[in-house]
């Protein structure tokens, strides 16, 4: 019995189940933890122990910070999509739909889940290092040592900016995609005007896009922020440790953003 | 009794790390804990001050405050000296709004000077050397007026003269609070000049308890080999995982 036992523990298929299994393992332990740490900073919330300076601090750092690389990303793909779209629209016949399909475009997708990308490689990777830093140097520990809990002090600051600074982010951002998208296309396209776009932008804006969007990005503000500090919170070792805990933050701040975003989609959209 | 601790026990991953410790610590006493790296001394620290939580065993350590000293200091580096001093009773949910800024400023400069650093408020911990870092440690410990300090190698990393002026803070600072302390060191001096009582720890149990001096007296196979610093003798290297 014991023999066929380490006969089967040798096959490649045992060896594939069992890491399968330990990375189920780590995503449920991980999946925990997030949510762990998101009834924490509820909790907080709504004992109003709101740090504020922390708060203004991480607000701050999380919109103006993270500004020019979103502003950059958002309107150089507002510049490719306009650069590929509107030639052909116009010989098609459809160069009254160039704002709209633009506008559309950045005010649903576009605009929201690129700044999140943007926010996760500026914002989240430097918030999972700051915290993973934090960690392996013990500054955790002395901070609950001297009973300060890291949920209120760490994370309600982060996970509150980010809810919060996101929307603002994204509607600066996606002003300039839809701007930049018409500067691009009546140069790609001669018979595109500057009033012809911005007619069809119009007609491309709902209310309803605008309030999903503003909704969408401050989720995704928030689960950035949640994500990228659990992951550093929960760093072990060194310099080594760091750098796993924030190529996590950032693996799984992208999942659970383009996660979200589907949510979004399949409820509003569907 | 001051700290009461019986039969604790911890296991990390299988491996127990403390097995039935039991040990006390008098009101205003100095404890060190000593032994080879991985003994399990920081762990009984961190279960003392509530960062770990031990397999079983009963801990009394009555409802005074618990302050630790970490061995790298821990300063909080984004925050300067004042911040860093201040940390507890700005943001701690019992002193929060308890202090007015001149009054923060007072405090945290009576403790600076129980620490021999004056006027460094506004530096920022990387403008410090690591004695000065440990003395801000110790300063931001004391603020709260603990009863228990714990030190984790306070003197790791410093040279001599450091090691002798932090070792004087640690025994003024028990005559000047009357805080009851454990120290875990590896440095005789710490042992000789700052302990009432020591303990040794070999692979999770107490291998010897008593006074500085019967440490010293070496008729213990273990203290003797600890302190003439031996690589053959009862306890091995591989044992304690380093």
């Amino acid at each position: 019995m014991a023999k066929i036992s380490s006969i089967l523990q040798e096959t490649i298929t045992y060896q594939i189940s069992l890491s399968a299994l330990k990375h189920v393992r780590e995503f449920l332990e991980t999946f925990g933890d997030i949510s762990y740490r998101f009834c924490q900073v509820i909790k907080y919330i709504l004992k109003l122990q709101i740090n504020f300076k922390q708060l203004i601090e991480q607000a701050s750092r999380f919109a103006f910070d993270s500004l020019p690389i979103t502003l950059s990303i958002v309107s150089m793909t507002a510049i490719i999509l306009a650069m590929q779209v509107a030639p052909e629209m116009v010989k098609q016949g459809g160069k009254d739909y160039i704002g709209l399909l633009v506008a559309l475009t950045m005010v649903r997708e576009v605009g929201v889940i690129m700044s999140g990308f943007a926010i996760i490689s500026m914002i989240g990777s430097s918030q999972a290092s700051e915290l993973a830093t934090m960690k392996v140097t013990d500054q955790i520990d002395a901070m609950r040592v001297l009973k300060v809990s890291p949920f209120q002090y760490l994370f309600l600051p982060r996970v509150l900016a980010g809810f919060i600074m996101m929307p603002f982010v994204v509607v600066i951002a996606s002003f300039f995609g839809i701007l930049t998208g018409g500067i691009t296309s009546m140069l790609a396209a001669k018979d595109v005007t500057w009033l012809c776009y911005i007619s069809s932008v119009w007609q491309g804006l709902y209310i309803r896009d605008i309030n999903i969007m503003l909704f969408k990005s401050a989720c995704f503000g928030g689960c950035i922020s949640l994500v990228s500090s659990s992951c550093g919170y929960d760093a072990q070792g060194g310099a080594k440790g760091v750098g796993i805990a924030t190529t996590k933050a950032v693996v799984w701040s992208f999942v659970a953003i383009v996660i979200i975003d589907g949510i979004f989609a399949v409820s509003f959209y569907f | 009794m001051a700290i009461k601790v019986q039969n604790l026990t911890k296991e990390f991953d299988g491996k127990k790390v403390l097995d039935n410790i039991s040990f006390s610590v008098e009101q205003g006493e100095i404890l060190s804990i000593v032994g080879f790296s991985g003994s399990g001394k920081s762990t009984i620290l961190k279960i003392l001050c509530g960062l770990l939580e031990p397999d079983t065993g009963i801990i009394d350590i009555g409802d005074g405050d618990v302050a630790m000293v970490f061995q790298y200091s821990a300063l909080f580096d984004s925050l300067n000296v004042f911040d860093n001093i201040s940390f507890a009773l700005q943001e701690r949910k019992e002193f929060r709004g308890l202090y007015t800024k001149e009054q923060l400023k007072q405090i945290v400069a009576k403790s600076l000077k129980t620490v021999g650093l004056s006027g460094i408020e506004d530096k920022f911990p990387h403008e410090l050397s690591g004695g000065m870092q440990k003395r801000v440690s110790l300063a931001r410990a004391i603020v709260t007026q603990p009863q228990f300090i714990l030190y984790d190698e306070p003197t790791a990393g410093l040279d001599p003269v450091a090691s002798t002026v932090i070792e004087d803070y640690i025994l003024r600072l028990r005559d000047e609070t009357k805080a009851t302390s454990i120290v875990v060191t590896h440095q005789m001096s710490t042992i000789k000049r700052c302990s009432d009582k020591v303990i040794m720890l070999y692979d999770g149990h107490i291998v010897f308890r008593g006074t500085p001096d019967d440490l010293l007296k070496q008729d213990n196979p273990y203290t003797k080999q600890f302190v003439s610093a031996e690589i053959e003798g009862p306890m091995k290297i591989s044992a304690s995982g380093f």
